[in-house]
């Protein structure tokens, strides 16, 4: 991941990540890259609040944590008349396999993060902000902690920020494993000190969030992408992506490829570039198959994606979705009946045990498809499959039941025969697994 | 009652002035996470005794403490590892370095090493696929691109030395 000059490469069109080193991440070092130069124009020339969302509107910024809802417009939910306290929440929560992203914006460019949910907290009127931090990453939290520190030390957090009055209280507070605390009102239920099991919605977090109070929940790299889209305007941030699809996505690559990896690039790149940056596959070997989202996205075909373009609306009509840019990437020697046994065991695992379709779905999932991975499928376990998924999706009361039921079923679309033959041959089709 | 020493007390008085006054129930996954280095693991006692200086029921604390993976509701050996296993990881050799480390302590997920130096975990994403074969010690070192040589030279090191604690 270097490049000469020591600087680590996120490739030639980073902005989020562009100019650092690994050690630069201090605030002395992010001043002389120009930050905090957008929150300062902010308050010193007293932007109006709605000003501020709608350039972040004008950008078409979408999350980054999966969804890809449009930044400005859930900022714009926030009631801007409410008298009383509003909450500004980090998730970074990052557990979603094969995403690794949000712990570089941690380690290596905190400040950009902090910068990030100031203007937020500001455009919104929070008072109070939390960042919740995966707590597998410990070593990054104490990082977090450390930038935080020196962010109320110069005046960037705290009470009367720059002398403008406005106020912005920021912490970190870690999670200790599960996955569930991902989901917004998981983490919410955490934050309050409790199991992370998700809230039923309506009501939304704008209007009944954090101790019952509106609050906005963002992931890290959507917060981190806001003080570039100040300094340059909504507009060019459009402009550096597509359409529907502004400005550069961080991609975790992970799996089969050469140099695993996180990589900067402008939305509607094409994988096949993509790949590249990554080094293309690991020994030289053939492309099957892809998770372009997460393991929670459908998997798709390698010549399907070798076709497709990586941007929010290329993915969805290739028939899967960018979630969080995870891209696992599973070679020619990768068995999918074994491939997907992992992940079905995992989302029985961290199944929050909430909603009776989840808490049992998941272990029959898992359950299933391990027999047949393990020479006892019988004959109608492929259907099975499917209808115990679609008895989960769509029937819980958040999205990890989708996340389950979403592999099981693309799995199945796209390497049906593989599944097939482990139930009428009792071995594998593929030469060699992993 | 199991008191905890001054200083995880003053760690858990930070965590508790994050929070807006009337919600020191914020505080718990970090009390119990601090109460966890000093004692090793979570016993019952423990978990009382954070829940009557946070002012929670103590119903309330076992829940959090029973929901997430990293608190120890036993005790552990002298050093906890956790490998992740999730398929990312394992299309980069986690599968293998998993492998390898149960031969090498000779015991499977879940068990600890009779001469009580580690216990040995399968944990799921760490958020950390890119350095996989990745392994957390004592859920907070983070070990990455874990080559057999690598592997080897840690646990080494962890039967060598004793936990936190001094154990």
């Amino acid at each position: 991941m270097s490049a000469p000059g020591g600087f680590l490469d996120y490739g030639p069109d980073a902005i989020i990540m562009a100019g650092l080193t690994g050690s630069n991440w201090r605030l002395a070092d992010y001043v002389a890259r120009g930050g905090y130069s957008a929150l300062r124009k902010i308050l010193t020339e007293r932007i109006p609040p709605t000003t501020v969302i709608g350039e972040v509107k004008r950008s078409a910024l979408r999350g980054r944590g999966g969804a890809g809802f449009p930044t400005g417009l859930k900022w714009s939910f926030m009631p801007q008349q409410y008298q009383g306290d509003k909450y500004l929440v980090c998730n970074s929560d990052e557990g979603e396999p094969g995403t690794f992203k949000d712990r570089d914006i941690l380690r290596y460019n905190p400040h950009v993060l902090i910068e990030g949910m100031a203007i937020a907290a500001y455009a919104m009127g929070c008072g109070r902000g939390y960042n919740y931090i995966h707590g597998e990453i410990w070593e990054t939290y104490e990082r977090a902690e450390e930038a935080v520190a020196e962010a109320y030390a110069a005046g960037f957090l705290g009470t009367d920020i720059l002398g403008s009055g406005f106020s912005f209280l920021l912490h970190n507070h870690h999670g200790y494993g599960a996955y569930i605390c991902g989901e917004e009102t998981a983490l919410l239920e955490s934050l309050e000190g409790k199991k992370g099991q998700p809230r039923f919605k309506p009501p939304f977090p704008a209007s009944f969030g954090l101790y019952g109070k509106p609050t906005t929940i963002n992931n890290t790299e959507t917060f981190a992408a806001v003080p570039w889209i100040i300094n340059h305007g909504g507009e060019a941030f459009l402009n550096l992506g597509r359409p529907n699809n502004g400005g550069t996505k961080l991609f975790s690559v992970s799996g089969d490829v050469a140099r695993p990896g996180n990589f900067e690039v402008p939305l509607g790149t094409p994988f096949a570039t993509l790949l590249d940056m990554a080094g293309g596959m690991r020994d030289g070997r053939k492309l099957k198959a892809c998770i372009p989202g997460g393991s929670s996205m459908p998997v798709l075909p390698g010549d399907v994606m070798m076709q497709t373009d990586m941007d929010y609306d290329s993915i969805a009509k290739a028939g899967s979705m960018l979630g969080s840019g995870a891209v696992i990437v599973m070679n020619d020697t990768r068995c999918m009946v074994k491939s997907l046994l992992r992940l079905s065991y995992f989302y029985y695992e961290e199944s929050c045990g909430q909603c009776t379709p989840c808490r049992e779905g998941t272990g029959w999932l898992w359950r299933v498809v391990d027999r047949i991975e393990h020479g006892q499928g019988r004959a109608d376990d492929i259907d099975l499959l499917l209808s115990v998924s679609d008895n989960i999706a769509g029937r819980t009361i958040c999205a990890l039941g989708d996340a389950a039921a979403l592999p099981v079923k693309s799995f199945i679309r796209h390497f049906r025969d593989e599944f097939q033959h482990h139930i009428d041959h009792r071995q594998c089709l593929v030469p060699a697994y992993i | 009652m199991t008191m905890l020493s001054p200083e995880a007390l003053k760690k858990i008085d930070r965590e508790v002035a994050k929070y807006p006054p009337g919600h020191r129930q914020s505080a718990v996954m970090s009390a119990l996470a601090i109460a966890q280095d000093e004692k090793g693991w979570l016993a019952p006692e423990t978990m009382d005794f954070v829940a009557r200086y946070l002012g929670m029921p103590p119903v309330a604390v076992y829940e959090v403490a029973t929901f997430y993976a990293m608190y120890n509701l036993a005790p552990t050996g002298r050093h906890k590892v956790t490998v992740c296993t999730n398929l990312p990881c394992a299309l980069q050799g986690a599968t293998r370095a998993a492998a390898q480390l149960k031969e090498r302590l000779g015991i499977g997920f879940g068990e600890t090493t009779p001469d009580g130096a580690i216990t040995l975990r399968e944990g799921e994403c760490m958020g950390a696929c890119g350095d996989a074969p990745v392994l957390l010690v004592d859920n907070k070192r983070m070990c990455s691109s874990m080559t057999p040589d690598r592997l080897d030279a840690l646990v080494d090191e962890l039967k060598a030395v004793g936990g936190a604690d001094g154990k």
